[in-house]
């Protein structure tokens, strides 16, 4: 536990930069109309930036196999509350409710 | 005084929670009390309809939340994880402390809601109801539940970490007592499942006060996404609630009948595969909401599969039993209960999650029995089977086994008299949550009533025995059953530090051949 390794200060300064500038591109993409991909593009971003923070300021770049698997763990939950979800809401004209 | 409230000591807190939990079981049966009073008679005089609606909710939030959820993991969990995998602590003493504390802080809130007005969505708040239309003290109620689920969240955390790496040297992870791995699942759900709960609180919160469309639909929201992010918590949640009473009756039904678990494998396996598979179900409890037909469809099938662990354990248990050398001692006579009860549960568990039968008994009484047979009849069935087992461990002293016998005795007749004709009175079309009902219902109230009142005797008996066997109970040896237990090689009550020297395991969970000598009375 002692020995985690940690990444200098730089690194941390450029992921931190980088943060700040996907941050400004979301704020950019929301002003052009992509149509459906709006969505995505955010979604994209979004999904880049938490890569960045769990990786380098979360230290999941050093970390044991455990902890991997604890985050892992986490994100295939999160899957499983929007997969299952939306198997409602994706689908609520696909069978008919005689009567309703 | 301030030697307990700064305790970092696993045993105390766990005496703590005890205390707490106990205060808001008899707070709880209060309201169910009076819900029992007032059904009575078929024309609803005793209150108002308003008055009754916050009756039915305060009961379920103060037995869910304050009461059920933490009552056997953060009671006897707390006190026996420790010991049975021979560690002198839980991995995390002060965040142990912490979530005693966040327990009591959203106590409290819930307690002030109450006291302020009440509140009256039902346990459940759906919304928009919830968060539009409701006139009671939601918001006070919500965060003392969104507190509570933080000293949830902790307290698995710290089991989890705790069986990763505190077990004592030789304790393999399949050496480890089948109580244990039920601790461990639980904790699982408690870590994946109660963040879901405090998002979709804090939503309701964002709908109610800044009116953001979220649920209600003429702001844009979907009401159903409310019962969708509600029941991803709340289905795991029952087994938050069951699982740990599955896992004492594992100990009691082996240290009875002085046998090994049946399939050991298969039951601590079983426990992992409950808590991964009741994440998949959640959606049978949306079957006459909006949700679309085929998620019912899916939902339903999927509701199938996590009674195939459950069918194991309650198998492996029925099969240890077999030639086994079984005594009726007090926690043997509560785990049979369990496995009655638990059973009658689980079995009409898969009758609603049959989409044709639901849309017939959904919202009746037959849902209110078919859970109650679950959290009374197995979870405080097992939890009083826990109780007795360990009180000698966490006293030093003996309960009356007479007076025990007599109340288990009491608690069974009482249960069924109480719950056994809500499932008629549902299959007869009885809606839960009215308190006015059709004249010829009232047989079958009257008969619930009256067992809710022997259901009461029977809980307030072990209240007072244990009580005065602190003070004038016999002096428990450190092992009066003859159990396999790390936490029984150690004295009762066990030392600050839990183990005179650390203790080194070189044996099964349950290999009796080891306590030979120790068996005081066999048969
Ligand atoms: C093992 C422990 C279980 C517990 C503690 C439990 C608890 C509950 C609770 C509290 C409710 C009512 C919620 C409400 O509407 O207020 C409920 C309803 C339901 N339970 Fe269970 N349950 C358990 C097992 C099962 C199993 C094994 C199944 C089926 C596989 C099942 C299927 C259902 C269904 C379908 C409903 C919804 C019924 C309706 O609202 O129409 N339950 N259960
Ligand atoms: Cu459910």
């Amino acid at each position: 536990m002692a020995t985690e390794r940690v990444d200098s200060v730089k690194t941390y300064a450029a992921v931190w930069i980088v943060l700040l500038i996907l941050t400004a591109l979301t704020t950019a993409v929301a002003y052009v109309d992509l149509g459906a991909f709006s969505v995505v593009a955010a979604l994209v971003i979004a999904v880049v930036k938490m890569l960045l923070v769990a990786l380098f300021f979360m230290h999941l770049r050093h970390s044991t196999h455990l902890t991997r698997l604890v985050v892992t763990g986490g994100l295939v939950w999160l899957m499983i509350l929007l997969l299952l979800s939306f198997a409602d809401f994706m689908t609520r004209g696909w069978v008919g409710v005689p009567g309703r | 005084m301030k030697s307990w409230l700064l305790t970092k000591d696993h045993k105390r807190i766990a005496v703590l929670y005890l205390a707490t939990v106990t205060l808001f079981f008899f707070l709880g049966g209060a309201f169910a009390t009076l819900i029992r009073v007032e059904l009575l008679t078929p024309q609803g005089g005793l209150v108002s309809s308003e008055t009754y609606n916050k009756l039915f909710t305060m009961h379920g939030v103060t037995m869910v939340f304050f009461f059920l959820i933490p009552s056997i993991p953060a009671t006897l969990g707390n006190f026996f994880l420790p010991l049975m995998i021979g560690a002198r602590d839980l991995a995390f003493p002060r965040i142990n402390l912490l979530s005693w504390y966040l327990l009591v802080i959203g106590g409290l809130l819930a307690l002030f809601a109450m006291l302020a007005g009440g509140v009256d969505t039902g346990w459940t708040f759906y919304t928009p109801y919830s968060t539009t239309y409701s006139n009671s003290w939601v918001i006070a109620t919500a965060l003392g539940i969104f507190v509570a689920g933080f000293s949830s969240i902790l307290t698995g955390l710290n089991f989890i970490v705790t069986v990763h790496r505190m077990r004592a040297p030789g304790m393999t992870w399949f050496r480890m007592p089948l109580f244990v791995w039920s601790m461990y699942a639980t904790s699982l759900i408690q870590v994946l499942g109660t963040p879901v709960l405090a998002v979709t609180l804090v939503l309701v919160f964002c709908e109610r006060v800044f009116h953001i469309g979220i649920f209600d639909p003429a702001l844009g929201g979907d009401p159903v996404l409310f019962q969708h992010l509600f029941w991803f918590y709340s289905h795991p949640a029952v087994y938050i609630m069951v699982l740990p009473g599955m896992g004492v009756i594992s100990e009691v039904i082996s240290v009875f009948s002085r046998k090994s678990v049946f399939g050991y494998a298969f039951v601590a396996f079983s426990s992992v595969a409950i808590a991964v598979l009741g994440f998949l179900v959640w959606g049978h409890h949306l079957f006459v909401s909006t949700q679309s037909v085929y998620a019912g469809m899916v939902f339903s099938f999927l509701s199938y599969f996590v009674a195939i662990p459950s069918a194991i354990k309650v198998f492996n248990w029925t099969a240890t039993l077999y030639k086994g050398s079984i005594s009726f001692a007090t926690p043997m006579l509560y785990a049979f209960g369990f496995i009655g009860l638990f059973t009658i549960g689980g079995l009409t568990g898969l009758f609603v999650a049959s989409l044709g039968i639901d849309v017939h008994v959904t919202d009746t009484y037959f849902v209110i029995a078919h859970f109650h047979y679950i959290m009374v009849g197995g979870t405080i069935m097992a939890y009083m089977a826990g109780m007795h087992y360990w009180w000698p461990k966490m006293t030093g002293r003996m309960y009356p086994e007479g007076w025990a016998k007599l109340s288990a005795l009491v608690i069974f007749l009482g249960f069924n008299l109480t719950f056994f004709p809500q499932f008629i009175l549902g299959y007869l079309g009885m809606p839960r949550r009215y308190h006015v009902y059709p004249d010829e219902f009232q047989v079958l109230h009257v008969l619930s009533t009256a067992g809710a009142s022997v259901l009461a005797v029977g809980y307030l008996m072990p209240m007072i025995y244990f009580i005065w066997s602190l003070r004038y109970g016999a002096l428990a040896p450190a092992n009066p059953w003859g159990a396999t237990g790390l936490e029984w090689k150690t004295a009762s009550p066990p030392p600050v530090h839990n183990f005179d020297e650390a203790p080194v395991v070189t044996h099964e969970a349950y290999d009796y051949s080891t306590v030979m000598g120790e068996v005081i009375e066999v048969g």
